[in-house]
């Protein structure tokens, strides 16, 4: 584990430096950083690629509803030609993020059990979610663990149908066919969800992929365990000090 | 076709006889009929096919056949295959088919592609590619269960075998038909190639002592537009990948025509729930939140 992990912790830190040093975080009072620069940047190039597969698969998923979709890419002959480079870029970028998020990303206990709470977080009935949420919750952890099964997929049927049925036979780009239509219909799902929470579902959430930075509100609210980690002051007590201090302000 | 149907005279003042086509039966759907007893491996038809549509050379290699190249290309449209078949009792058959796209009542290549307008099928039965609306995909070879469609990587587009639905549109027979010095190919309205094709395979039975001797039309894929008479109907496959039973994937049927609109919209319908979720639910904001008006959130 360590020799194969020590190289990407090096890669990753490598990476993270230098997009430091060419980008910029700022943080103000009553901040955290979140997501610093090569996360954001990576984050976006992953989007763009992700977007420009999305809409360049559009036309040939769904013709007669989405048709008007290959004239964006100069016409369904363009849209065929560049839709596995956007593919290619989409998965490479996303390996990236992979290796950038490896850590935070993997299971642990209190995931499972907000998972099976998560009817109650989604519903609001929660105002903050469980002291064991870490820096990901479990919802972003099996986003991300399902965009990594479909990038998996994705390779194998995608090469496949850009090769063609003369190199790896009718029967196995027929399979690949669903398969590819199955993985992108969760990931158009998934994208609803993500960019609903990450905007008007949970506010706060979207300049931490802009900016970089969050509210220390939104890191207790949202993340307690991260916050009392970069912190070290427990997330409960933070709240009830800034709802006693608004409420003293009000009266003031 | 239908236009001339509607000014044919079907009464005539003062006129004794019953009108001029008077019970004439028109009958749209054309059709190839090749009979595979008949063929003697000329590769006319070939040469016919080549010259018609204009075809740049084609390299090739030999493979100790007579067969002119291994398969059909997007610049070789009908190709002979020479196929040699020990029977039971020991004898030898050196069968001949003429390979080339069978026009499908019912097209897979046509059920795959996504690309709007680069496969159509006309009334008379034939099936084009337009390749200026092809897009290149090729998922058109994967749904053609007879391996037809080539894909040419210089131009990016897809072809194959037109019927010469451009000689047909002019009352012409295709190249290939008017090529055969045997008799071998006819060419005629799909009623009278079938009443042929099955004229000839009694005959085969009767008097030829091939039992087996039947027509060539799947009704597996509706029936095609190019149908073969054959010695032994029950095996079609001695023929070098002719399928018995032809079968359009069913990613290009179910899936594609059912499950792919009805999955694509509950996709979208995810976009419209997360609307009503805001609306019900409204966001989970950071905490504290401010006092409400009504002062209801003030403690826990």
């Amino acid at each position: 584990m360590s020799a194969s992990s020590g190289a990407i912790e090096r890669f990753d830190d490598k990476a993270r430096q230098t997009f430091e040093s060419a980008g910029r975080t700022t943080v103000y009072r009553g901040e955290l950083v979140r997501h610093p620069v090569y996360t954001r940047a990576l984050h976006w190039t992953v989007a763009l690629f992700f977007f420009l597969a999305l809409f360049s698969g559009f036309g040939i998923y769904l013709p007669w509803l989405f048709r008007w979709f290959t004239p964006i890419f100069g016409g369904g002959q363009l849209s065929r030609i560049m839709h596995p480079y956007f593919g290619v870029g989409f998965v490479f970028f996303f390996a990236l993020q992979v290796l950038n998020w490896l850590q935070p990303m993997l299971w642990a206990p209190g995931d499972t059990r907000w998972m099976l709470n998560i009817k109650a977080i989604a519903s609001g009935q929660e105002k903050v979610d469980p002291p064991e949420t870490g820096f990901f919750n479990a919802g972003q952890k099996v986003m991300f663990w399902e965009i990594v099964a479909g990038c998996i997929v994705y390779i194998i049927t995608g090469t496949i149908l850009w090769a063609g049925a003369k190199t790896f036979g009718g029967i196995a780009v027929a399979v690949s066919y669903v398969l590819h239509d199955i993985s992108a219909l969760i990931m158009l799902g998934g994208i609803f969800i993500h960019i609903y929470q990450s905007t008007f579902g949970e506010p706060g959430t979207f300049q931490a992929m802009v900016r970089g930075a969050v509210s220390e509100a939104w890191a207790w609210t949202f993340h307690p365990a991260w916050y009392k980690q970069v912190t070290g002051r427990d997330p409960v007590q933070a709240c009830e000090e800034a709802r006693r201090a608004m409420l003293s302000n009000e009266r003031r | 076709m239908a236009d001339r149907k509607t000014l044919q005279a079907v009464m005539i003042s003062g006129h004794t006889n019953p009108s001029p086509g008077f019970a004439m039966q028109r009958d749209l759907e054309v059709c190839k009929l090749v009979d595979t007893t008949t063929c003697i491996g000329c590769k006319a038809c070939e040469v016919a096919c080549v010259e018609w549509n204009d075809m740049p050379f084609t390299p090739t290699t030999f493979d100790n056949t007579y067969q002119t190249m291994p398969q059909t290309t997007a610049h070789f449209w009908n190709l002979i295959k020479f196929n040699e078949h020990q029977n039971p009792d020991g004898t030898i058959q050196w069968l001949m088919r003429k390979d080339q796209c069978m026009h499908c009542a019912d097209p897979g290549c046509l059920a795959a592609c996504p690309a709007d307008g680069a496969i159509v099928k006309y009334a008379n039965g034939i099936v084009d590619f337009n390749q200026e609306n092809c897009i290149g995909c090729e998922f058109c070879v994967s749904g053609c269960p007879f391996d037809i469609p080539r894909f040419n990587p210089a131009t990016k587009r897809v072809y194959k075998c037109t019927l010469c639905s451009d000689r047909v549109g002019e009352g012409l027979e295709p190249a290939c038909i008017k090529a055969c010095p045997t008799g071998c190919l006819k060419f005629g309205s799909k009623d009278d190639m079938k009443f042929i094709a099955e004229e000839r395979a009694k005959q085969l039975r009767d008097n030829f002592g091939w039992q087996n001797a039947g027509v060539y039309d799947p009704q597996s894929v509706g029936g095609t537009h190019v149908i073969y008479v054959l010695h032994d109907a029950t095996d079609p496959e001695r023929y070098g990948s002719l399928p018995k039973n032809p079968q359009i994937p069913w990613s290009y049927t179910w899936w594609k025509w059912l499950a792919k609109p009805v999955f694509g919209t509950f996709a979208l319908l995810g976009g419209l729930g997360i609307l009503i979720h805001h609306v019900i639910n409204g966001p989970r904001l950071p905490q504290p939140e401010p006092p409400k008006k009504d002062g209801t959130n003030v403690s826990f």
